[in-house]
């Protein structure tokens, strides 16, 4: 139902009253917003001294090395969990009980538990072995990081992946095998490649969120992009106070700039999937929130119930 | 086993904590998404902006900047003295509600067309038909989704025990920092947050079983 069918088209006392509503909106809204900045312009947030700092170029450095060790942490956590997650979804699927068991067990039980627990936890048992890991310094942040999201993302990688290949039309499996193909071939050759088609745009989605899910380094004082920003604005005075506002803009430019080029990606890969006549359906762009649809009892998911239907 | 049985007390006080702040977040959030929801199929374009402009922008930023900017922005510049709790709260309803909004969106949208045009040309007024018609209706299929939103809500809230609010991670933080085998701790924390996502995957089950109409 688009938006238009809930209302009439204006006449001309309806065009008077939302010309009259328009106007209240975007006074209360302009007027939060100038709320906002006149308190902190009081506070003295928006001094010129408060953004000279950007001027400095040891700033400059720590911001360009936290954006850098963010998007490390995000390249290779995102690589291992697309891995992490096709292995887990084949395990799922796979005909042997004890492998199927064990894959669900894994999935369901990394899935329910937050991430962020998951990663303070690898950390401290990183930092008790960490001489019997060979470990050195900054990389026991790292690894407890990367392992910790890989976990929990190439388990809701590899239940949109499993979703992706219950939603490949069963002729496709059938005729595979009726050309006398084996197991794996029939996997890799004919059912991944149209499972990863139609999921891409949730698969994509959900590289979104290990992006997000990358600050959590914050709690374990790895040194990514938004701890980098933390120790910037607690350790830098200027006139008596601690420039969070500059620091915290310039910050949420990057993250959002970021998340933003990488879920457009996600939309543009749906809209052309739509477009094509290919015959496999494209799911949703939107962010897969995990958890729930893996405990329901529903077996063959479409991709659009996968997808959690949030967009 | 021994650290579950001698620090009861705190795992009860973690596992409360973790419920109640998941609770009022889950309700700000309900009601923020659904204001925004209403705000974006609205007749008016600031509105409609101001809607697609805070789902866009909290959806895109990662949780933990929102609550760096709750407790160290909100408390010293807009309200000085707010407890952790509530800024944790509105971190976490904030963040949620995008989430909120997108499903009852879409959940309108799966509403037949017909029932808004009976609604119009019965003479309601916009807020009527949404209220009236579309919005109850839309109910039933915004459910399963809201069951997932919620589960991702109760594991983000893990987020609000490293900023010292007593709940779960809080707690397991403070063991593990006392020498207790994190294993265990882990173990039983896990189990804690199982308790609470089966809990709130079976309500919402029955809640679907109750709504349900046969057609």
């Amino acid at each position: 139902m688009s938006a238009s069918v809930l209302y009439d088209a204006p006449g001309p006392k309806a065009r008077i009253r939302n010309r009259v509503y328009s106007v209240i909106g975007t006074l209360a809204v302009v007027g939060l917003i100038v709320f906002a900045v006149l308190r902190l312009n009081a506070k003295g947030q928006f001094a010129p001294e408060m953004w000279e700092i950007f001027n400095y170029a040891g700033v400059r450095t720590s911001i360009r090395d936290g954006v850098l060790t963010t998007l490390q942490v995000f390249a290779v956590a995102s690589v291992l969990s697309l891995v992490f997650g096709v292995l887990l979804a084949v395990a799922r699927l796979s005909d042997h009980k004890p492998v199927r068991w064990l894959a669900t067990g894994f999935i369901e039980l990394f899935r329910a538990i937050p991430l962020l627990i998951t990663i303070y936890v690898l950390w401290v048992l990183f930092l008790t072995y960490r001489t019997d890991l060979g470990l050195t310094g900054d990389s026991t942040g790292f690894w407890a990081l990367v392992i910790g999201l890989t976990v929990y993302n190439g388990s809701v990688q590899a239940e949109v992946l499993r979703a992706g290949i219950n939603s490949v039309p069963r002729g496709q499996r059938e005729a595979a095998y009726a050309l006398g193909m084996s197991k794996t071939q029939v996997m890799t050759t004919v059912l991944i490649p149209q499972a990863v088609r139609a999921m891409l745009p949730t698969i994509i989605s959900q590289l979104v969120v290990t992006l997000k899910d990358t600050s959590l380094g914050y709690v374990i004082t790895y040194q990514e992009l938004l701890f980098q920003l933390q120790q910037l604005a607690s350790n830098t005075v200027v006139n008596d106070d601690n420039p969070y506002i500059p620091v915290i803009i310039v910050g949420g430019v990057i993250y959002i700039a970021m998340c933003l080029a990488l879920s457009s990606l996600a939309t543009w890969i749906e809209r052309r999937g739509r477009r094509a006549k290919t015959g496999i359906p494209v799911a949703d762009a939107a962010q897969p929130l995990a958890a729930a649809d893996a405990l329901d009892p529903v077996d063959q998911p479409g991709p659009e119930q996968a997808a959690g239907k949030t967009g | 086993m021994n650290v579950l049985l001698d620090h009861l007390p705190q795992f009860r006080e973690g596992f409360l904590g973790t419920l109640a702040l998941t609770a009022a977040s889950a309700a700000l959030a309900l009601v923020l998404g659904i204001i925004m929801a209403g705000f974006r199929v609205s007749p008016i374009p600031p509105l409609r902006a101001f809607g697609t402009a805070w789902v866009t922008l909290l959806r895109n930023t990662p949780l933990t900047l929102l609550f760096l900017i709750a407790f160290f922005v909100v408390p010293q510049i807009f309200f000085p003295g707010t407890s952790p709790f509530v800024l944790a709260m509105i971190a976490l309803g904030c963040y949620t509600s995008s989430f909120v909004c997108e499903a009852v969106r879409s959940g309108i949208n799966t509403v037949p067309l017909g029932q808004a045009e009976a609604a119009r040309s019965l003479g309601m007024s916009f807020t009527q038909t949404l209220r009236l018609i579309v919005l109850p209706q839309a109910t039933r299929t915004v459910i399963p989704p809201m069951s997932s939103i919620f589960i991702a809500l109760t594991k983000n809230s893990a987020i609000a025990g490293a900023f010292s609010n007593a709940e779960l991670f809080n707690v397991s933080k403070l063991l593990s920092d006392k020498g207790f085998p994190i294993g265990w701790i882990f173990l039983w924390v896990a189990l804690c947050y199982l308790v609470i996502t089966f809990t709130i995957s079976g309500a919402f089950r029955l809640l679907e079983s109750r709504l349900e109409v046969a057609r």
